[in-house]
């Protein structure tokens, strides 16, 4: 194992190797002032290298010999942690049935189409439906709105949770019509009342709050989707310099999906159209381009289909490319036949 | 907050002064730089960059809000919660009761068809006293195409406000409240928009129309893509303007014909392109809006005004709040009204398409009733 590994500075690093002391173990026996003496460092900087060597060289060792690596797991155990996490469904039957059964806890969702096709709409839908009771076969669980557009509604949200109340007593009426005691106690306010909502001016402000999110869901545990709405807004406008876009967007993509693993919730990302020149022809593809492509786990695309509006699974791991009918109602999102108003629940 | 100054926001001295040192004067600077390069540049260890970008992050970041206390904030400060009446009452009822404080609302249609008599509407609604209905404030009309008119203002005001427009004075003190201000290119345009920004507050402005957006860059604006946008910063400046003196931002655009290999297609659609090339075809529609994808993005309502078989429509075609709706609409000696209120439920194509068929006839038609 190299020294040339180890979380220190580069000067550090530096006098470590010019000193002959290029692997771990030969730092293992050192006293610091041994080491400081050797480095002409301070005791006390000296103390800290062999720390960080010493916590380096440990999470190298093979566990009880039963882990090959460390921080793994088998396919096995995670196949059985999938089949534990729930999804958020998006009220329409057909779109939750082509994804699997609806939005995925832990992974990082991109949904992306053409301007007033509905991905607010479904942004917003998501934030409601993630505080569905567990009872109804929700997460009951409370939502993070990150809106770098400004196209956040207030009164739609109200509309949308309004509806969603509607439909949840309704499917109670069917369910329990003897019981009384199973009332539904939520009112449209609690469901906004769930919703954090931040405002984010500058793509400064996108990428500190994408730090900082680690630390708010430390302290607000139940929050289980965090929607940022859209991811492209500011890094469209006033970027000259290429390369940084794409260095800043992979460093977000990275820590959301860090955050999507550690906290079991799923983020979910609203990305913008753009138009590109293939094989001869303009055609639509979503924005921030090749490399920002790879980086999100599931990839949805909202599209007009005739008189129709459509969801195409454009990449996901897991699920086979197919594409299914929605619509965007008063009531929010909901399946494309009108007369098949029926939720899905349990 | 983005430029906050990093020796200010309460970091440990020790990495404070390295941060200085380096020229990472503000937040900005530092967290447009990854963890990886800080430890390069600083030469500092892991954990000391992740805590102080930990801490940079805290303080910049916006604060939340939760979505009720924002709606309760609404409601409380302003005025119908935060919405400018237009009077059409269809249209009101489509949009939760008007044109919304803080965002960008977008007006398409083709020459003549009545955007700019729509914008002189909703500038006399603005500056109308509160005791009417209206918002008791300056209005800035930025006439790029030189088409305002005074006296149609007067005119639609007389008809539609008889009670205050009779009345001595008032149409002097109503129309002095509404300041024009023509630009003569882009760059004007640019520099002046920075100036309105400060002016915003202190004039107390309740309604900022641009008319007409697409003509500060139809001069500039090539066919293809360019690689950056050329209205880019006007987009997100603008956006910002509206977002944080609360007023409604009201723009217009032109039209241009599409051009043949306009892409309307995602690659996985291809297949399909023939047949909706005779869709198109068949609708005769082959008008769209001058400015494209992007700042079609950015707008948040847009409302297209066309003209089918010789009726013209307003159309909601991209609203957060409403579902897509059409009315039919007539320009009268009172501005536009609309013919009915019940709104023509719109599904797939029609939505976006922009018609101006059998248009030339009804200009003819209100030209003569006007005069």
């Amino acid at each position: 194992m190299e020294v040339g590994r180890l979380p220190i500075s580069a000067s550090q690093r530096g006098k470590l190797i010019s000193a002959g002391y290029t692997t771990l173990s030969s730092l293992s026996s050192l006293s610091p002032s041994d080491l400081a003496l050797d480095l002409r460092i301070s005791e006390n900087e000296a103390a800290e290298i062999l720390k960080v060597a010493s916590l380096g060289s440990r999470l190298d060792e093979p566990e009880g010999g039963r882990a090959i690596v460390n921080g793994a797991q088998t396919a096995w155990d995670m196949l059985h942690e999938d089949e534990m996490f729930p999804r958020i469904t998006t009220s329409c039957l057909d779109l939750d049935n082509v994804l699997g059964g609806g939005i995925n806890c832990k992974e990082v969702t991109e949904i992306g189409g053409v301007p007033g096709i509905g991905k607010t709409q479904l942004g917003i839908q998501l934030a409601v439906n993630v505080q569905i009771p567990v009872d109804y076969g929700g997460l009951g669980a409370k939502a993070i709105y990150i809106d770098t557009e400004g196209s956040f509604m207030v009164e739609r949200v109200l509309q949308i949770a309004e509806a969603c109340i509607e439909d949840m007593t309704e499917c109670n009426g069917l369910l329990r019509k003897d019981f009384q005691a199973g009332q539904l106690k939520m009112h449209p306010n609690n469901i906004l009342e769930n919703i954090f909502y931040f405002r984010v001016c500058s793509y400064t402000e996108q990428i500190a709050l994408t730090n900082y999110l680690d630390k708010f869901i430390s302290e607000h545990k139940d929050v289980k989707v965090v929607i940022v709405d859209s991811v492209t807004f500011h890094f469209r406008q006033d970027f000259d310099d290429m390369a940084l876009r794409t260095r800043l967007l992979s460093g977000i993509a990275l820590k959301l999906m860090k955050l999507a693993k550690e906290h079991g919730l799923a983020v979910v990302l609203l990305n913008q159209v753009t138009t590109k020149y293939i094989e001869g022809s303009f055609q639509l593809t979503l924005a921030l381009g090749d490399s920002w492509s790879h980086s999100c786990t599931n990839r949805v695309i909202l599209y007009w289909n005739g008189n129709e509006r459509y969801a195409y699974i454009d990449k996901s791991p897991s699920l086979r490319s197919a594409s299914a009918p929605y619509s965007v109602t008063s009531k929010g999102i909901r399946n494309s036949a009108s007369n098949c108003k029926r939720i899905r629940m349990m | 907050m983005a430029n906050k100054l990093i020796r200010e926001i309460g970091l440990p001295k020790s990495i404070a002064n390295i941060f200085a040192a380096r020229n990472i004067v503000t937040a900005k600077d530092a967290l447009s730089l990854t963890e990886f390069e800080l430890m390069e540049l600083l030469d500092v260890g892991w954990a000391e960059v992740t805590s102080a970008v930990a801490h940079i992050s805290a303080i910049v970041c916006p604060p939340y809000q939760s979505a009720l206390s924002l709606m309760e904030q609404r409601v409380q400060n302003e005025h119908l919660a935060g919405h400018l009446p237009t009077r059409l009452k269809g249209l009101d009822e489509a949009l939760c009761g008007g044109i919304p404080f803080g965002v960008l609302t977008e007006l398409v249609g083709p020459a003549g068809i009545g955007k700019t008599q729509f914008c002189l509407k909703l500038s006399l609604l603005a500056s109308l006293p509160s005791s009417y209905g209206g918002l008791d404030g300056h209005v800035i009309y930025i006439d790029v195409e030189s088409k305002f008119s005074s006296r149609r203002l007067i005119e639609i005001g007389a008809k539609s406000f008889p009670e205050i427009f009779l009345t001595k004075g008032m149409a002097q003190k109503m129309s002095g409240r509404i300041l024009v201000w023509r630009p003569a290119s882009l760059s004007e345009f640019t520099e002046r928009l920075q100036q309105i920004k400060v002016s915003l507050h202190r004039n107390e402005v309740k309604l900022l129309v641009i008319d007409s957006m697409a003509a500060l860059v139809s001069g500039e604006y090539e066919q293809g893509i360019p690689r950056q946008h050329p209205l880019g910063w006007h987009v997100s400046f603008i956006k910002s303007l509206a977002e944080f003196s609360r007023i409604p931002i009201v723009v217009t655009n032109q039209v241009r014909s599409q051009s043949r290999d306009e892409a309307c297609q995602f690659s996985f659609q291809v297949q399909r392109w023939k047949e909706t090339k005779e869709d198109q075809a068949r609708y005769g529609s082959h008008l769209v809006a001058a400015l494209g994808v992007h700042w079609a993005h950015a707008v948040t309502i847009r409302l297209v005004l066309e003209a089918k078989s010789g009726q013209r429509f307003l159309k909601v075609s991209k609203s957060p709040i409403s579902p897509p709706l059409a009315f039919p609409f007539d320009i009268t000696a009172s501005g536009m009204s609309l013919l009915s209120d019940d709104g023509i439920d719109l599904t797939g194509p029609d939505i976006n398409a922009i018609r101006s068929q059998g248009h030339s006839d009804i200009i003819n038609f209100t030209g003569e009733s006007l005069q």
